[in-house]
């Protein structure tokens, strides 16, 4: 099982010596630990889950939103691409990474096309559902006034589905940092590095387990939060309803 | 405001949709003169909406041809087309995600035209159409029904069109706004003058809105087409006799005031006074609610013009 690479990069046994009496008690949250390794674990982990992230909603999304052009614009191409990104998201997490591992190798790869295939489900329901949202009495005015198809789409049903697809957005954007935790499984990676590490110590290094897991929930809640601010500014009018 | 119109002419204009026996439209001729407002009228599956649709395309032509002055809306590019034909629909159809401005400014966007001209545009027709100018940033969803059509039919005029095709615009508005809105657009129409294809179900409507009616009976075929005058004094036939209903007697004399009949001079006091700009049939009303003979017609300076009885009314 090549999985168990978890700790290469990894200290994989604290030094106590040096934490005190809160470390030599495997205290909840030492912060001289937390202060000492901000620098060599903590932030190199953080920094590179960012990373994992940004990559993979942005890529999913790219990809997500030409499947979802593709699915609106000729309906029959709609079921078979929802069912795919569908089969896509119910493979569970760890065995994706392992099926990819033949192909691509140990690599920060393997780790974002798992994470970008997860992504294209909520993406492209959402995108497709937003730009079907739109209302017909809406497209009717447009192509009455003498709007183009093109125009129609950029000027009146992408912004109207963009209260729908930021929605998206921020699912799989908050998804994505959670399951890239998982991607540690793999290799050292990540905030799931410090978290597998805590947890593969004799009775859990709790220090470190809360320091990155509670990062990847700060993570989690601010890209939810600036998301939801970000909607907010690019669709004023989407309250009023 | 520019007072630009131009003469539409449906000429044998049919419509038959693919997989149907029966014509929606069938070879419609009709001429309506610049100016003027033309009101398409008759029960469902009349083709109503269809032949609106002709117009700008919406629906193509199967037969025959529609000329804007003159030329062939075949002959036109269909974007151009359209942006050169106000189009006002039932649901209004404003964009959601637009302020009331940047509705009215949709097509003049499409002609590249500066902020500013759109501004000033947006509270011109803001003004026009009876809305305040701080209307101008709101958002749809902070307008009443209402208020809406008034938008929708304000973005319909941005471009100042010489063709208006306007689609039942006030046939999901309470009654009592329906009928205020009727009232001011008829005002503005006065004032703007453009050439108005006007669908309804409501033959009212299209008495009180119509300087011709066109009634379009099942198959798209016209039953008549004339003045609402003419349709109710001497309609063609019996479908048309039953469709604008049997009081069309009295719908005619709601046609005409006081100010139009020929007064005798006044001899008896004592009798109810009314403005000449009172239809015949509410002061038949009158009479008939106060069991009276006659009636004093009185100038809008109160002064008194004449005297009309119950037999002036219904001559």
């Amino acid at each position: 099982m090549t999985g168990w690479r978890l700790a290469d990069g990894g200290p994989v046994i604290p030094n106590f010596g040096h934490g005190g009496e809160c470390l030599r008690d495997n205290g909840w949250l030492c912060t001289s630990w937390v202060r000492q390794h901000w620098g060599d674990i903590l932030q190199p982990a953080l920094v590179q889950h960012i990373e994992l992230t940004l990559i993979a909603v942005g890529i999913g999304f790219a990809i997500a939103f030409l499947l979802a052009l593709v699915g609106f614009r000729w309906r029959v191409f709609d079921p078979p691409l929802g069912a795919f990104t569908d089969i896509l998201y119910t493979i569970p997490s760890i065995a994706l990474y392992q099926l990819l591992v033949p192909v691509t190798g140990l690599t920060v790869t393997t780790i974002e096309i798992a994470l970008v295939s997860y992504t294209l489900f909520v993406l492209y329901r959402n995108i497709v559902a937003g730009l079907r949202a739109v209302p017909p009495e809406v497209l009717e005015s447009a192509r009455g006034m003498g709007l183009t198809r093109r125009q129609t789409f950029l000027r009146v049903e992408l912004p109207l589905a963009a209260p729908a697809i930021l929605a998206g957005l921020r699912v799989a954007t908050v998804a994505t940092i959670s399951i890239a935790t998982v991607a540690a499984f793999l290799i050292y990676y990540g905030l799931g590095g410090p978290i597998f590490d805590a947890l593969g110590q004799p009775d859990i290094f709790r220090t470190e387990l809360l320091a990155s897991g509670g990062l990847a929930i700060f993570l989690a809640l601010s890209a939810d939060a600036l998301l939801a601010l970000l909607q907010r500014a690019l669709t004023p009018w989407s309250r009023l309803r | 405001m520019r007072t630009e119109a131009a003469e539409l002419v449906f000429d044998e204009a049919t419509k038959v949709y693919p997989g149907r026996e029966s014509a929606a439209v069938d070879h419609l001729s009709l001429t309506v003169p610049e100016g003027e407002i033309c009101v398409l009228v008759g029960p469902s599956g009349g083709g109503k909406t269809t032949a609106l649709k002709l117009v700008n395309r919406l629906i193509p032509l199967t037969g025959g041809d529609i000329r804007i002055d003159g030329t062939s809306i075949l002959e036109q590019d269909v974007v151009e087309l359209r942006r050169s034909i106000g189009y006002v629909i039932q649901q209004v159809g404003l964009f959601p995600h637009m302020t009331v401005e940047g509705n009215i400014g949709t097509v003049p966007r499409l002609y590249r035209r500066p902020r500013s001209w759109i501004k000033a545009r947006s509270a011109e027709l803001l003004e026009l159409v009876g809305l305040d100018p701080s209307y101008a940033k709101r958002f749809p969803a902070q307008l009443s029904g209402g208020e809406r059509q008034r938008v929708g039919l304000a973005r319909a005029l941005a471009a100042n069109p010489p063709l208006m095709l306007m689609d039942e615009p006030f046939g999901a508005i309470d009654p009592i706004v329906r009928a205020r809105l009727q009232d001011e657009f008829l005002r503005l129409q006065k004032e703007i003058r453009k050439t108005v294809v006007f669908v309804t179900h409501d033959v009212d409507e299209a008495i009180k809105v119509g300087d011709r009616i066109a009634i379009l009976r099942e198959g798209g075929r016209l039953a008549q087409y004339d003045t609402p005058q003419q349709i109710l004094e001497h309609p063609a036939d019996e479908f048309v006799a039953e469709f604008v209903g049997r009081d069309r007697a009295l719908k005619a004399l709601a046609l005409r005031t006081l100010g139009e009949l020929e007064l005798s001079p006044a001899t008896e006091d004592g009798l109810p006074r009314l403005p000449a700009d009172t239809s015949l049939r509410d002061a038949l009303a009158l009479l008939v609610a106060e069991r009276r003979n006659a009636l004093l017609v009185v100038g809008a300076d109160g002064a008194p013009l004449g005297v009309a009885t119950r037999e002036d009314l219904l001559a």
